[in-house]
């Protein structure tokens, strides 16, 4: 059963078309990631599937609702954690769950047993009466999910939920995460930077320029990709680059101060490699395809890197279809 | 019925996080009372030569809780600037509840922490010598509430079109004094320039002022005498109170809910 529907979605802010006919479908009780690069159209997506934004043409249905005609109903069915802390820390934690419960019409005689529910659930419940403002960055990020989760939503949206976290607090919140969909089998659509953290998505669509590149699980995914990559380091990376382009001609890659050549059967290519070789390397490795590579190859860039802005981006995608 | 409770939840909010800031408290009070001190020992004796048949305090002290409540009501609105700025606005407008339930909400709360505090300096008035009857409070109050609702509107439909709460600052700087020393709170509107007379009726807070002042100075004089340092009959100015609070009010649901 699908639970998102989106549907030749399009969004324009004025020339710049963020979203543009995007269609895809979510199902009921899975992990959805959604990747792409900064700019990409993923904050605007979550906006319109939350009903903070109209879109421009197509369709989006959350929980069978019209996200355009039947706003409030979408509004019941999902919960959200935003990007950037949305909390008000001036208040305690049940204060925030009250004022969240009371929005969304909880009924007074079910609320305690959910705020216990939810506060237990990511282990705040003996912190109910403290202030937000001395919370930890992860406490806090627990908090919003017990938010998001007490009118018991249908679907809850995490957008990066683990940004600026340390591991340790990233590996819980996990946990609570695959808990969630284990034991309530709830939807969960989600987008992160971290690649390791999309392995544990059900399924990734990955976008770019506001359009779908891929929809598949990870695995067909890294599948897609199909062959192992050899990462070589040299003093002379330019020599390299030439020797490896025109002797292999195709899967050279540059990244960074690494080179990268993608091959069939990586392990019977390595003594070739050596034999072949006229440049001095002074490393190398051989590794299996990870979703990093599928984003690379899909996107044309790491989807760390952040060195250009969205706009800039735009901007360059927008000349280059121009000539 | 379910516009009522996101009102009340939303007003509930505003009240708990005024009542948590107790310095937020004591420097709203301190400062009309700084004010007091400092106009009503400098010029009282100045005015008791001339002929201005009334204790001086007595007559300012209304402009004093006039001004305190427009203070106090304009601040308070810059919750929603905060809002913004903290990230908590998304999670208000994501909820299922309308805006205009959320921004009557807002006013709401803004309005009763202004009357508070402006309750506050009535319960204060007898302890430094003025003449308070006890059936003049709720009137008073009532005009308090009044006022700070259209103040509220100000500022609500200020705070729904700034982004930073430097913006909201300054803007609030600019209309706070001329509205306040244009509004007769320290000196009868009754003998001024024409033009300020003109201008005078554009500002609020002089119907806000003159009616408590009737109230206050029914306390000490004669209705003749009081006739000279007032302009309007008490139903007049909460006529006008009220028009200007609908139409205020009304502009800051507009502007938050095409705003936000």
């Amino acid at each position: 059963m699908n639970i998102i529907e989106v549907q030749n979605l399009t969004k324009r802010f004025g020339e710049v078309t963020a979203v543009n006919t995007l269609s895809f479908n979510v199902q009921k009780g899975e992990i959805f990631g959604f990747l792409g690069p900064n700019g990409a159209g993923k904050s605007t997506t979550i906006n319109i599937l939350s009903t903070l934004l109209a879109p421009t043409a197509g369709r989006a249905y959350v929980n069978h609702f019209d996200v355009l005609l039947e706003r409030d109903k979408v509004r019941k069915s999902i919960g959200l954690v935003f990007q950037d802390p949305s909390l008000d820390d001036h208040l305690t934690s049940e204060e925030n769950l009250r004022f969240h419960a009371k929005l969304y019409g909880v009924p007074k005689a079910e609320y305690q047993k959910r705020m216990k529910e939810v506060l237990e659930l990511v282990d705040l419940w003996n912190r109910r009466r403290d202030i937000v403002r001395n919370f930890s960055g992860g406490m806090k990020r627990r908090l919003e999910i017990a938010r998001g989760l007490i009118h018991y939503p249908q679907v809850l949206f995490l957008d990066e939920p683990t940004i600026g976290l340390d591991p340790q607090t990233r590996a819980h919140l996990w946990e609570y995460i695959l808990k969630l969909k284990k034991e309530r089998a709830m939807t969960i659509f989600m987008t992160t930077h971290y690649m390791n953290e999309a392995e544990y998505c059900d399924q990734i669509g990955i976008i770019d320029y506001g359009k779908l590149v891929a929809l598949d699980t990870p695995a067909n995914l890294k599948r897609k990709v199909g062959c192992d990559i050899i990462e070589m380091k040299s003093g002379n990376k330019e020599r390299l680059k030439e020797e490896l382009q025109t002797r292999y001609q195709t899967g050279v890659k540059e990244r960074g101060q690494i080179m990268q050549l993608e091959v069939q059967d990586g392990e019977k290519f390595l003594p070739r490699l050596f034999n072949e070789l006229d440049t001095q390397i002074d490393s190398i490795a051989l590794r299996k395809p990870t979703l990093d590579d599928v984003f690379l190859r899909l996107t044309g860039r790491a989807i760390r890197e952040e060195e250009a802005s969205a706009k800039e981006r735009m901007r360059a995608h927008r000349r280059m279809h121009r000539h | 019925m379910h516009f009522v409770q996101p009102i009340i939840t939303i007003w509930q909010r505003e009240i708990i996080r005024y009542w948590r800031d107790k310095t937020r408290i004591f420097s709203t009070l301190f400062q009309p009372l700084m004010f007091l001190v400092i106009f009503g020992s400098g010029l009282s004796n100045i005015l008791k030569r001339g002929d201005f048949g009334v204790d001086f305090i007595q007559f300012m002290y209304p402009g004093i809780i006039a001004m305190s409540v427009m203070g106090v009501a304009f601040f308070s609105t810059i919750s929603t600037v905060w809002d913004r700025e903290f990230g908590f606005l998304k999670e208000i407008l994501v909820a299922p509840v309308s805006r205009t339930a959320i921004a009557i909400g807002k006013t709401l709360g803004a309005t009763t922490i202004a009357a508070l505090q402006g309750l506050i300096l009535l319960v204060i008035a007898p302890f430094i010598g003025l003449h308070l009857h006890l059936l003049m409070i709720p009137e008073i109050f009532f005009l308090m509430l009044l006022l700070s609702f259209a103040i509220a509107g100000i500022g609500l439909f200020i705070a729904s079109l700034m982004k930073t709460t430097e913006s909201f600052g300054l803007l609030m700087q600019i209309l706070v004094f001329p509205m306040f020393f244009l509004s007769g709170a320290f000196f009868p509107l009754t003998d001024v320039p024409s033009w300020m007379m003109v201008v005078s009726r554009f500002d609020l807070l002089t119907y806000g002022v003159d009616a408590m002042r009737q109230v206050f100075l029914s306390a000490v004089i004669s209705p003749q005498i009081a006739q000279r340092l007032i302009l309007y009959p008490i139903y007049i100015n909460v006529l006008f109170l009220v028009i200007f609070s609908t139409v205020l009010v009304s502009a800051a649901v507009v502007a938050f809910s095409k705003k936000t």
